[in-house]
């Protein structure tokens, strides 16, 4: 089974390497991968496709394991009950002018577009959710398939929610976590010297 | 200690070390080279920060964990570039596998020769990032001192571990106004201390309604300085505890409810306690394959409590009906308050009677040739309660944590997750250097002795009196034990030929005793600690002893065996 999950992760050199490099370690197959910038300075959102081909629980695993990562600061799953899911694919399909007619059929009945005309070839764009994005791959296949990319899933909740919702800078940590690490010595604080015992 | 003024202008090498003395690193175990020429060049101006000049990184990464796990303290490894941050990888994962809060700094080539493969050049921000609890690469003299706060504040809180900073040479050179942060702000990081209510109440109503609880107690309760609040949990529910090998001085040893190691080379009574417990309360362990045997079948029908700051412990080998996140210091303080007073006596008295029945297993070999057993277990009943013991990685290991009394926490050093061999010189040095009114003794293998023995000059050096008990008895044993076992007596490349291990120490200019008798051993253990420098003590022991009881590798805890040819019944 596919579970989609939502990373947002600080924007630092190196954070796509240790996310790889989780998965790879755990041995958690990445079905598809996309980051990008959000509309918060800083931070960079992942949308990362899991398959679980075990009894499950695997998700969960791989939730915590990545908030584990220090530049890791919300993860969030999300199912398609509650959340829009899109991905985008670009296609360049074998197509003579005689067969443009039944192609551009195609392309109107999938709500696709056409982004690029040759006298061979055209290149369609689709946006759509995956199952639908496959069918229409299925369909174009017939006229050959010169090139395909597809971007990978992403995600958002609908509604007011936000993924979004973590504690912004200055409130990370409640202040009973601050006393007791301060009450332990085990926090840097001003210009006292620092001890951890 | 002179303090820098905020604003003050310096170079990165000065703001690493006033930011070294800052988090409280006062000692530093490193080895010099190109890169980090500038840093070593500023050492002078800050006397408050010792280096310890070390024979190889490797060691030196090893003696910070040491050093940390005595401490109870960050520990810190310095290192250049290429091949002496490859060198600290070992040490590295090792402080990774075990928690341990350390700080490793590595130097890299000049910011415009990064990438190009220059000389001494490794990317080892690449190398060690699944090995670390986080890294840094700085790029900027500014960001250093918020870096070292941060990296601080990382490896000692929450679940502690290593911390990397790699810093390339110029950014050492470059000047710029030092600023020490007023505090730091993650907010991709919570250590997460304090358990939630709902989680203690559900944990509290599962143990109240235990008849046959267990409690596994590991190195998070070391950790977090919990030992009193175990013994007050423990003594206040009735509970046995057994230990995880790291977690081993979390209760002291003669304890009325203390039932010592469990696991791969764990008593019988400890092994069928815990697979017959209907409730099992984990506490700062990480549910281990060495500790539980098989999962699947380590107690398929108990209800899992399981303390851990780390939640991504909970549920990760076994299913765990109540988990609790949080610091073990206070997740006891709370679930105590919670439970009920209860007594299980019919529970322990089943266990005692398994441990009287099976004395036999862990008996010590009482023949005319002297034994590991015998050689540990004298060394605990001369030295005081609070010798700090450092064990390699072996036979000589499993039959310390079985044969040597532990009453402290951080009294017991060993590799637990890792398994390094050579851990137990360099980390031995370590100890001492924190703990320098201690007694340390490191109780070594032959061939991980061999590993690491460049420290030994190390020790000269800086005067470090550890008294190294070198069990030798010509083979890596536990791999001789396992081809024993199961590969039909097929010895393959465990037979060591050993150097003259006392004429090493003449070498060396330290104190060398070889002991060939049960007779010799108390008076050579006297003799070690009478002398005032570090010594070795070259034990020749029976080649060919077994550690017993075991678990072998893929069963379950309740097939312990006990002799040789029940294993083999097994293995067939």
């Amino acid at each position: 089974m596919k579970h989609t999950m939502v990373a947002l992760v600080e924007d630092r050199p190196g954070v796509l390497n240790r996310v790889a490099s989780l998965f790879r370690r755990r041995g958690f197959n990445i079905d598809s991968l996309a980051v990008g910038t959000t509309e918060e300075a800083g931070i960079s959102r992942m949308t990362i496709v899991v398959e679980d081909e075990g009894a499950g629980g695997i998700v969960d695993q791989v939730q915590r394991q990545l908030y584990k990562l220090i530049d890791v600061v919300r993860v969030e799953q999300l199912t398609s009950a509650e959340a829009v899911m899109r991905e985008l694919a670009l296609v360049k399909v074998r197509c003579t002018t005689e067969q443009r007619h039944a192609l551009l059929d195609l392309v109107g009945i999938f709500r696709a577009h056409v982004v690029d005309v040759s006298p061979t070839t055209v290149v369609v764009e689709i946006v759509a959710a995956e199952e639908r994005l496959s069918a229409f791959i299925a369909n174009v296949e017939p006229y050959g398939v010169l090139e395909l990319v597809r971007t990978g899933r992403i995600a958002m909740l609908r509604g007011e929610r936000t993924t979004a919702q973590h504690p912004p800078v200055g409130e990370a940590e409640p202040d009973e976590v601050q006393r007791f690490h301060h009450e332990s010595g085990r926090r840097p604080e001003g210009d006292l010297p620092y001890v951890s015992d | 200690m002179s303090q820098a003024q905020n604003g003050q202008r310096m170079s990165g090498a000065d703001i690493v070390l006033e930011s070294l003395k800052r988090i409280g690193v006062n000692v530093v175990f490193g080895y010099p080279g190109g890169v980090v020429l500038p840093l070593y060049d500023r050492f002078p101006a800050h006397p408050e920060v010792r280096h310890i000049l070390v024979r190889h990184e490797q060691g030196g990464g090893h003696a910070a964990d040491g050093y940390a796990r005595a401490a109870g303290r960050l520990g810190c490894a310095l290192a250049t570039s290429g091949p002496g941050a490859t060198n600290l990888v070992t040490a590295i994962t090792n402080a990774m596998m075990d928690s341990v809060p350390t700080l490793f700094v590595t130097g890299n080539v000049a910011r415009n020769l990064l990438g190009k493969d220059g000389f001494q050049e490794a990317d080892i921000t690449g190398i060690t990032t699944p090995i670390v609890k986080h890294n840094y690469l700085v790029m900027r003299a500014e960001d250093l001192a918020y870096t070292f706060s941060e990296a601080a504040y990382i490896a000692t809180t929450g679940r502690p571990g290593p911390v990397h900073i790699d810093i390339p040479k110029d950014v050492f050179q470059e000047e710029t106004a030092f600023v020490w942060p007023e505090r730091v702000v993650i907010r991709g990081y919570d250590p997460s201390p304090q358990p939630g209510p709902a989680q203690i109440a559900r944990a509290a109503a599962i143990i109240d309604a235990a008849e046959r609880p267990i409690i596994i107690a590991g190195h998070g309760v070391i950790l977090s300085g919990a030992s009193a609040e175990l013994r007050a949990f423990a003594e206040k529910t009735g509970t046995p505890v057994l230990n995880t090998l790291l977690g081993l001085g979390s209760i002291p040893t003669d304890h009325a409810l203390a039932y010592g190691l469990l696991g791969m080379h764990g008593s019988y009574e400890a092994n069928h306690a815990a697979s017959t417990a209907d409730v099992v309360i984990g506490i700062g362990n990480r549910m281990d394959d060495r500790a539980l045997g098989r999962f699947a079948d380590f107690n398929p029908t108990a209800q899992v409590v399981h303390i851990d700051i780390d939640p991504a412990e909970h549920g990760k080998n076994i299913t765990t009906v109540a988990p609790i996140v949080g610091d073990a210091k206070l997740a006891l303080a709370a679930l105590t308050a919670a439970v009920a007073q209860r007594t299980h006596v019919p529970w322990i008295r089943w266990i005692d009677d398994l441990r009287a029945e099976h004395a036999h297993s862990m008996a010590i070999p009482s023949g005319p040739e002297l034994s590991v057993q015998q050689v540990v277990s004298r060394i605990s009943a001369v030295n005081a309660d609070d010798t700090v013991i450092v064990t390699g990685v072996g036979q000589h290991q499993m039959w310390a944590a079985q044969h040597m009394r532990f009453t402290h926490p951080h009294q017991l050093i060993t590799s637990g997750g890792l398994g390094t061999m050579g851990f137990e010189v360099p980390a031995a040095l370590g100890a001492q250097v924190a703990r320098p009114d201690a007694a340390v003794w490191s109780i070594c293998g032959d061939g991980g002795f061999q590993m690491t023995l460049q420290e030994l000059a190390t020790m000269v050096d800086e005067q470090l009196p550890v008294k190294m008990a070198i069990m030798n008895n010509g083979y890596l044993g536990m791999v001789r034990q396992w081809q024993e076992l199961f590969y039909k007596d097929n010895y393959v490349s465990v037979a060591m030929s050993q150097p003259d291990f006392v004429k090493l120490a003449e070498a060396y200019g330290i104190m060398g005793l070889r002991v060939t008798g049960p007779e010799q051993v108390d008076d050579a253990i006297r003799a070690a600690n009478a002398h005032p420098g570090p010594v070795i003590l070259d034990f020749q022991v029976q080649a060919e002893g077994n550690v017993w009881p075991m678990v072998p590798a893929g069963a379950a805890l309740r097939e312990t065996v006990e002799a040789p040819r029940e294993q083999q019944e097994v293995a067939r």
